[in-house]
């Protein structure tokens, strides 16, 4: 656990860097998944860095394309892309454009950006597994504020009718979306009790417990016949205190000084 | 939905092509599916759903969630079909179709059945009369508007070999045999189906039988009436439209679409830049149609022989009065 806590400390410095290079990025939900998305790729998917599309790798969908940089970042640590590379976010004909390109950047398996995007191609690559009879598993990664979008719960309905056990669902519960707090903004609450109506396995963890995480994502899958839905409660900036649980942050660009500071905090982790 | 097509002998239903050429490639390939928004009767695949049940995928009426899952089965090795009303598909689905399919580049296959105007009655809701304008603008995917069985045969073969996404626009009305059977669809190609001098008419999908017949009736008075199928919407047959306006001395298009953007809007773009000549477009002028059966529309929009020999002898006399 210790090796998931100072590649995500990595991940987070390396992702706050990237924003403030680019002058434009969405680093409060970068900072709120990237634990999750350090657990995931450092130990549960079975993916290899080598062969990008091996037909039998897992599959992970990062739905909320818009954290893209917290998604690059992990993809360097996990060996798809050289660290190099990131220095080059959203430059000019860089490959790391501000929403990720599965034809530009070895790993990315969907173009996200829009929301509502993720859930059905996840759904879909959960459906081509079972007709394959395949064992790898499918992930796919949304933030709260997106399940706003209609066509998630069009897949929801067709995820637990065809019985995807096979699919998983992750929520970043940091309660913020751009404007304001989801639940100021358009009530999410009650979720787990939405999924679980929509026929799906529910269980939520605290989303910055790389062993509880790690628990969630490998157990699979919660009931036989069912989707899972994993809801991990997250804070928006969390590891950097003066952006944690703060609407402004969600694509706040820090400055020098801020930067300076938000790294000092981190790089401790690393010592 | 409206009450089944009837078809005079002679005439086909290009689903019905569409659906026993889809079988027939699944039966030989494990990894096509089909994928439907509840559209089971409308896009003819009960007996695909009856011999691949575990390869056929109802969503239920969400056509973002299917465009979206169709991505995902490519994704997952699969090459799915998805299929549904044009105008359903493309409208409500556009966001994924550009995004998921074009920019991704998923090996997806869009099936679009009954476009145009064929839901005649049923009204402006259920018209596909803006599919083409929008999707040829899409990078990536290929737009095929096959004219009859033997061209949906041949478009459903070369979308199955083919590595990326492709639209096809299926129609639900009557038309006969066009095509030889040994017909094989290209990309860019655009079949000249009678040779001509005088004047062009570039049509495609089931107006290419009234191209014909346009033809025909123009033929009778001495005028030498040339008509390409433009099937290939995306991409466009570049050159057969410049040899056109070099070689004779104007275009009609014709098309059971809106003229803004689609094949119409297409030749005029290129005619403009490349090489200015004298151009009509048959199609729907930029309105919602009125309440009438499909065949009543295509006559309000004067998208029959007459109308076509009748835009044509047009052209040809502005031509000489100039």
């Amino acid at each position: 656990m210790d090796r998931l806590r100072r590649a995500a400390a990595h991940v987070r410095i390396r992702s706050l860097e990237m924003v403030h290079h680019a002058k434009v990025g969405h680093p409060g939900g970068d900072l709120s998944g990237a634990d999750i998305l350090t657990t995931l790729y450092l130990s549960v998917l079975r993916v290899d860095p080598g062969n990008p599309r091996w037909p039998d790798r897992d599959r992970f969908i990062l739905s909320k394309g818009h954290c893209s940089a917290s998604l690059y970042a992990v993809l360097a640590q996990a060996g798809f892309i050289p660290d190099a590379m990131l220095n080059t976010f959203m430059d000019p004909l860089s490959k790391l454009n501000g929403h990720p390109d599965r034809n530009k950047v070895p790993g990315v398996e969907a173009n996200t950006g829009p929301l509502g995007h993720g859930l059905p191609i996840a759904t879909g690559c959960a459906l081509a597994a079972k007709m394959q009879k395949a064992a790898w598993r499918t992930f796919v990664f949304v933030g709260d504020g997106e399940l706003q979008e209609g066509s998630n719960w069009e897949a929801a309905m067709t995820a637990q009718h065809y019985g995807l056990d096979n699919l998983t669902l992750i929520v970043d519960r940091n309660r913020i979306q751009q404007g304001d707090f989801t639940e100021k903004t358009i009530r999410m609450d009650p979720l787990p009790e939405k999924f679980a109506a929509f026929g799906w396995s529910v269980a939520e963890v605290d989303g910055h417990d790389y062993a509880g995480l790690h628990a969630a994502f490998s157990r699979k899958p919660i009931a036989s016949g069912k989707p899972t839905c994993i809801i991990a409660n997250t804070v928006k900036g969390k590891g950097v205190s003066f952006m944690e649980n703060k609407p402004e942050w969600h694509h706040g660009i820090p400055s020098d000084a801020q930067l300076a500071a938000a790294c000092k905090k981190l790089e401790k982790v690393l010592r | 939905m409206s009450a089944e097509v009837s078809t005079k002998a002679g005439l086909f239903d290009c689903r019905d092509a569409f659906a026993s050429t889809l079988e027939s490639m699944a039966a030989e390939d494990m990894r096509i599916a089909a994928v439907v928004n509840d559209s089971v009767n409308s896009t003819k695949l009960k007996g695909f759903r009856a011999k691949f049940p575990e390869r056929f995928v109802n969503v239920g009426i969400a056509e973002q969630n299917m465009v979206g899952v169709g991505a995902g089965l490519a994704n997952g090795g699969m090459v799915p079909f998805v299929c549904s009303a044009s105008c359903f598909l493309t409208a409500r689905a556009m966001e994924q179709v550009k995004v998921d399919l074009g920019y991704a580049r998923n090996n997806v296959k869009l099936c679009g059945m009954s476009s145009g105007m064929a839901y005649g009655e049923l009204g402006p809701t259920h018209h596909s009369i803006e599919d083409l304008a929008w999707t040829r603008v899409i990078p990536n995917l290929t737009v095929i508007v096959p004219a009859d069985p033997v061209e949906t045969r041949a478009a459903l073969l070369w979308a199955r070999d083919h590595e990326g996404p492709v639209f096809l626009r299926l129609s639900r009305l009557p038309v006969p045999v066009l095509l030889d059977e040994s017909y094989a669809f290209q990309p860019g190609h655009w079949t000249e189906m009678r040779v001509g001098t005088d004047v062009t008419i570039i049509a495609n999908g089931i107006l290419v039988t009234r191209a014909l017949e346009a033809a025909d009736l123009l033929a009778r008075h001495g005028v030498s009436a040339r008509v390409l199928n433009a099937s290939s919407m995306s991409p466009l047959d570049r050159n057969a439209v410049l040899d056109a306006a070099r070689e004779t001395k104007g275009i009609v298009t014709v098309e059971e679409a809106s003229i803004y953007g689609g094949l119409g809007g297409a030749v005029a773009e290129l005619l403009a830049e490349e090489h200015p000549a004298r151009l009509k477009r048959l199609g729907v002028p930029g309105v919602f149609a009125p309440t009438g059966s499909a065949e009543f529309l295509l006559e309000h929009f004067g998208l029959t022989a007459a109308g076509i020999e009748r835009a044509a002898n047009d052209l040809l006399a502005e031509a000489r009065a100039k």
